[in-house]
């Protein structure tokens, strides 16, 4: 495994100044924290050259594991491991080697590149940083190639990135990604803001890079076609808490979390008439956690153990792991 | 440097600008003025600082229009024989130059605490809460303060000669806040960009981030308030000065030469106020007028039309 992810927690403290943590109730000043619950104790394996994806809808906390495996968040729990090396409660300097090993993309090409920078001031500053003694000529080569690469032409190295669309700033954003010769990337959303065409081409400069460089994946998206094209593995998620976890055949073709089967039914397909399975009711709270499993308030199955005890994910037959008890119980 | 006028010839700003007449006039009356004030020693008739070339009983000349006038002093002369004009123009670069100095420590303050404060939590309160404090005294009592305070233990014989560092280190230090707070606003909306987040992922520090990638981009909003706190910082100066607090009456800045003739306004001298006064005025605006100009340019929801 390249990298393992292990029971990692993730949560933010919204109360505000420190002053906003005190209440006053019945008589007595108490102190009280409003906790927002991102991640709760997701493990995911990353087997090398390979892509992972992870599904869910908007605010089930898939950004927010990729943030927190890059470290641009500290996690509250959990370990991460990069080639066996636990690598979450390093500090930012014993982090350093490992910058360049990995990489991350993220959604919006229109935020993701600084617009007082020129291109090629955006790609090189990752080459000095992490090769100071590098010459210069070998720099502007590196980044020439690059540029090559990712289909932008290395002579657009003094432009700025507001003479670039939206589609050639991604191409950019993969760039400084690629500039440091990582193994790992780690694409947050990476073609949510781009047109459909343009989404296609972006998925497809993607695959060929994997193939080019053996790099491997981890492919946060909310769309569910993009998903079943690019991706080996797929963990589907649901508030924060990982609901399934399969190849993505297996999970295409017969999903067995009740809420990876409602996810599914939302694809829509050519020629079938609406199969729709509708979810009543509104994704709960991230603030206060339902108890147990966190879908039962919105499963047809759910049973007086879904409300008491949380599932955790276990393997059933076909390869695929699921947190579910009905599925455990055999009832689904 | 021919590379970049020919890109700003061609620019947006230059575009507007010169539809802009009020712009224009605005920039040419203030570059005609501060040309004028450094190149005092050159173009002024007479030397004001120079004991020598001072004759007593040209004291109290009016203009060199008016009847008694005399045609050595082109706008009068004040109480101690010194020419207006020349008087004038040297008190003018002392107030630009305070002025300038004063915004420039101001800056340098405000935006590495407005850094500090928006991008590393821990800071926030604390530097917050210290630019409170700062604000919540007035200007003029601090100035007034450290102004006795100095010249109580330098005597005012030696106060004359630190005045114009202490003045710009006084208003420097009294409207720090105003940096600080706008500096920290547009960090914190800088800092929830993804570019940011590339930055950290790649793994630079702190400083470098805050430095080379957050800074460039909050400075249009810094370079609007240059404008409004160097006038600021001109009136400020006046109004030391006029309190007596300020420039010393043998090195006069615009605001004392206000106060020196504001004693002879009622025995008839009224040049000896005024022509400062208008100055003044003149300047403060033209530089305020530019800033509106500025900020409407770089605000393009404010764009007439």
């Amino acid at each position: 495994m390249l990298v393992r992810i292990r029971n990692l927690v993730k949560e933010f403290d919204i109360t505000g100044g420190w002053l906003d943590q005190f209440r006053f109730s019945g008589g007595r000043i108490e102190r009280e924290k409003t906790i927002v619950r991102a991640v709760n104790g997701v493990s995911i394996d990353i087997p090398e050259g390979r892509t992972v994806s992870v599904v869910g809808e908007s605010g089930c906390g898939k950004s927010t594991l990729a943030r927190t495996v890059m470290r641009l968040y500290p996690p509250e729990a959990g370990e991460v491991y990069y080639r066996e090396q636990r690598i979450d409660n390093l500090s930012s300097k014993e982090l350093k080697p490992f910058r360049t090993r990995m990489q991350m993309v993220f959604q919006d090409p229109y935020a993701s590149l600084n617009p007082r920078m020129t291109l090629g001031k955006i790609l090189r500053e990752p080459v000095h940083f992490h090769q100071p003694k590098l010459a210069k000529g070998e720099v502007r080569d590196r980044v020439a190639a690059v540029m090559e690469q990712v289909g932008i032409d290395p002579d657009w190295q003094s432009r700025y990135p507001h003479e670039l669309s939206g589609g050639q700033r991604q191409r950019i954003s993969i760039a400084r990604a690629l500039t440091v010769e990582p193994e790992f990337i780690v694409a947050d959303e990476p073609i949510a803001a781009l047109d459909v065409s343009i989404q296609a081409q972006i998925l497809n400069l993607m695959m060929d890079l994997q193939e080019e460089h053996k790099l491997t994946y981890l492919f946060i998206s909310h769309d569910l076609s993009v998903v079943e094209h690019i991706s080996n593995q797929v963990a589907v998620m649901y508030l924060g808490c990982l609901c399934e976890l399969a190849t993505a055949e297996e999970l295409f073709s017969g999903p067995r979390h009740p809420y990876t089967q409602a996810l599914l039914s939302a694809i829509p397909r050519l020629g079938k008439r609406a199969g729709h399975e509708r979810l009543s009711g509104d994704v709960p709270s991230p603030i206060s956690l339902p108890p147990g499993c966190v879908f039962h308030t919105r499963c047809r199955h759910a049973r007086e153990r879904c409300r008491r005890e949380i599932p955790v994910l276990s393997e059933v037959e076909g390869g695929s792991r699921v947190a579910c008890h009905g599925v455990e119980e055999g009832r689904i | 440097m021919i590379n970049f006028l020919r890109r700003l010839r061609s620019s947006d700003f230059s575009y507007y600008f010169f539809r802009d007449p009020i712009a224009l006039v605005s920039f040419a009356v203030l570059l005609v003025l501060v040309v004028a004030a450094f190149s005092a020693p050159l173009i002024a008739p007479h030397n004001p600082y120079d004991p020598t070339t001072i004759d007593i009983m040209d004291s109290e000349l009016p203009p060199a229009w008016a009847a008694e006038g005399s045609r050595n002093f082109l706008l009068g002369t004040d109480d101690m024989g010194r020419g207006m004009f020349s008087t004038m123009l040297y008190g003018m670069r002392i107030s630009i130059i305070i002025g300038l100095g004063a915004v420039l420590l101001q800056a340098m303050i405000g935006i590495v605490v407005g850094l500090l404060s928006g991008y590393i939590k821990r800071l926030d309160s604390i530097l917050m809460r210290i630019a409170d404090v700062q604000l919540s005294f007035s200007t003029y009592m601090i100035a007034i303060f450290i102004g006795a305070t100095f010249q109580m233990v330098f005597g005012v014989a030696n106060y004359e000669k630190i005045a114009a560092p202490l003045l710009i280190l006084i208003i420097g230090l009294a409207e720090w806040p105003q940096y600080a707070r706008t500096v920290r606003a547009s960090v914190l909306a800088e800092r929830q960009k993804e570019y940011i987040e590339a930055a950290r992922v790649i793994g630079l520090s702190k400083v470098r981030i805050m430095w080379r990638h957050i800074l460039p981009n909050t400075l249009s909003p810094v370079l609007v308030i240059s404008t409004v706190q160097v006038a600021n910082a001109i009136m400020s100066e006046a109004a030391l000065s006029f309190l007596g607090l300020g420039m010393p009456q043998n090195k006069p800045s615009l605001g004392s030469l206000i106060t020196s003739g504001f004693e002879y306004i009622f025995s008839g001298s009224w040049w000896i106020t005024i022509f400062p006064g208008i100055l003044l005025v003149t300047l403060i605006l033209v530089i305020n007028l530019l800033g509106d100009w500025v900020r409407d340019y770089l605000n393009p929801k404010l764009y007439k039309g």
